[in-house]
């Protein structure tokens, strides 16, 4: 149900990698999960809404007013790295 | 044994004078020193803290200081909230060296009340596990049988709770994980409707499920517990801005005529005889009691934990995208690009289960599999919901085992997801439904103790704590502490 090129798309859609091990250990164990989950299509759900959220929440809104927020340095002691202030990332372009 | 007393019975003493909170702290400090090693139920312990805290009660006290309500309780976290300035690992190798900037409003509610911070429980990676064995830090071993789980994801907090290594402590719980590991450790543990506590500082799992509970060693330190953790939070907007009742009130009333319905899908197969044996026996002693107990049918229970694991795998998937290596937690060495840097910092830093899940999620929210996976584990979730509405019409609470077999040997279930998913068969509708349900401990089985589960109507938590206060009364399983 679960091919080795399912496995490496839906792996590189959530920046993951595997060895060819673990693409075969996928297959498997998220071929059994999908498997069972599947059992939720015996269900006749044509006239079912969708639940997203057990509250009756919507958007909640609040004044546009400005407050402290956290401190940088603090912030920037749990960063790999760091640079004058900033999050230092790889070169993107 | 002063390390097995109830928070209650604590707070009594210390405004009585007839204990000092440095006492208590020092004596739950000697127990961590004295088992941790064995039981494995802390990530970081911060006992010395928790002493000089406790030293400031005593001075509070002495002068004639008012002192605030939970004053000098020894407390202990699940590692996925955040304490500022004490590490907050998730239990997992990506946050390994997280220190937070902030502090979850739990832990601020907490620290307001008076409680002293024992130390960080460990935890299944991201709460993603039924026996804490995901933990990428330790293992827990449960308290009852060093060679058994605690069960998880809170493994840590109910096996501390249980072996008097913190008078009470807080879990998280998406799909049973405060209370399946309560049931397995032979302790108090509750799951409050979905939005009666805020999540604001929790790592957040699954958002639409995750909620914050207690474990505590009876029913009335449940209530006094809730009473302070409870309350909207205008940062996290899910929380509910629905009026907190003193659960302690009307703890004593009694069920005589309530209506407790017993869904008959809760004792299907998969279900371990002790364990329908002593639920059985927990419900004639309800009935003793003058409740009126009913077979009733919650027909989708079948479909939860296919629903389950698709709803909450795509919102892990979704909130675990977080980490990328860039602004806290792990990264990796080698890289060649950006991107790069993502992949291998997340391949490295999450372990097994925690990528299965998000792949899992990713898969489900995947276009051309979004409408047979997700949006429809959603209808299910809607039909299982209207299951427990039209059951509440009639009754005023559930009765049910909280997981179907005892605490199971460590590495049992590790090499089969299914089967340690099955574990939580019935915890799982009660999240998906947001609904309060309370763990009691109801006996045991094979040596090892059993939970009775109680599910609400929403915020309903107050009938729950009566019902399960009545039960304990009548018991004497509370009372029994393991030897470890």
């Amino acid at each position: 149900m679960i091919t080795k090129k399912d496995v490496e798309y839906v792996a590189a859609l959530a920046r993951l990698e595997f060895s060819e091990e673990e693409k075969e250990e996928f297959k498997k164990t998220l071929g059994d999960i999908l498997e069972y989950a599947q059992r939720i299509s015996e269900v006749d759900t044509e006239k079912v809404e969708p639940t997203a959220h057990i509250l009756p929440i919507n958007n909640v809104y609040r004044e546009d007013k400005v407050e402290p927020s956290m401190d940088r340095e603090k912030i920037l002691k749990n960063a790999p790295d760091s640079h004058k202030g900033c999050f230092r990332v790889p070169r993107v372009i | 044994m002063l390390h097995y007393m109830t928070a209650h019975e604590l707070n009594a003493k210390i405004r009585e004078r007839e204990i000092s909170a440095g006492e208590i702290v020092r004596s739950v400090a000697d127990r961590i020193e004295k088992l941790e090693d064995r039981v494995g139920a802390y990530i970081t312990i911060t006992a010395d803290r928790a002493l000089e805290e406790a030293l400031r009660v005593d001075d509070a006290l002495a002068r004639g200081g008012k002192l605030p309500p939970l004053a000098g309780i020894p407390t202990a976290l699940k590692d996925n909230m955040c304490t500022e300035n004490i590490r907050t690992t998730c239990g997992s190798g990506i946050l390994h060296n997280f220190v937070p900037p902030y502090s979850a409003r739990v832990y601020e509610k907490l620290v307001q009340a008076g409680c002293v911070l024992v130390g960080k429980t460990n935890m299944d990676e991201f709460a993603m596990g039924s026996s804490t064995e995901n933990s990428s830090i330790k293992r827990t071993c449960n308290p009852w049988d060093s060679e058994r789980v605690p069960g998880g994801s809170s493994g840590g907090s109910a096996a501390a709770v249980a072996s008097g290594m913190a008078a009470f402590a807080l879990g998280s719980d998406t799909g049973g994980s405060v209370r399946q590991p309560a049931a397995l450790c032979g302790v108090v543990g509750m799951k409050p409707t979905y939005g009666r506590v805020s999540r604001y500082g929790l790592v957040a799992f699954a958002s639409s499920l995750d909620q914050i509970g207690p474990f505590t060693r009876d029913v009335r330190d449940c209530a006094l517990v809730l009473n302070h953790i409870c309350g909207y939070d205008r940062y996290d907007s899910t929380s509910a801005d629905v009026e907190v009742p003193d659960f302690m009130s009307g703890l004593e009333r009694g069920i005589k005529g309530m209506r407790v319905g017993i869904p008959s899908e809760y004792f299907g197969k998969g279900i371990e005889e002790g364990v329908r044996e002593r639920v059985t026996d927990a419900i004639g002693v309800l009935e003793g009691m003058g409740a009126v107990c009913d077979e009733v049918s919650l027909p989708h229970t079948d479909y939860a934990l296919s629903a389950y694991y698709i709803i909450s795998s795509a919102e892990a998937s979704s909130n675990l995208a977080r980490y990328d290596g860039i602004r806290y937690g792990y990264r990796a060495q080698d890289y060649s690009d950006l991107v790069d840097m993502f992949v291998k910092t997340r391949s490295e830093g999450f372990g097994e289960e925690v990528k299965r899940r998000i792949m899992l999620g990713t898969y489900a929210l995947s276009s051309g599999y979004y409408d047979a996976y997700y949006k429809k584990a959603q209808k299910i979730r809607t039909l299982i919901k209207a299951d427990f509405d039209r059951v509440f019409k009639d009754y005023d609470i559930i009765a049910c085992p909280t997981s179907p077999t005892v605490a199971f040997r460590a590495g049992e279930k590790t090499d089969d997801p299914l089967q340690m998913y099955l574990s939580d068969v019935y915890t799982i509708p009660v999240n998906i439904a947001g609904l309060p349900a309370l763990s009691v401990p109801c006996g045991f089985s094979q040596g090892l103790p059993v939970g009775l589960q109680f599910i609400g109507k929403p915020f309903a938590e107050h009938t729950l704590i009566r019902a399960a206060y009545a039960y304990e009364r009548s018991t004497e399983f509370h009372k029994m502490h393991p030897q470890v």
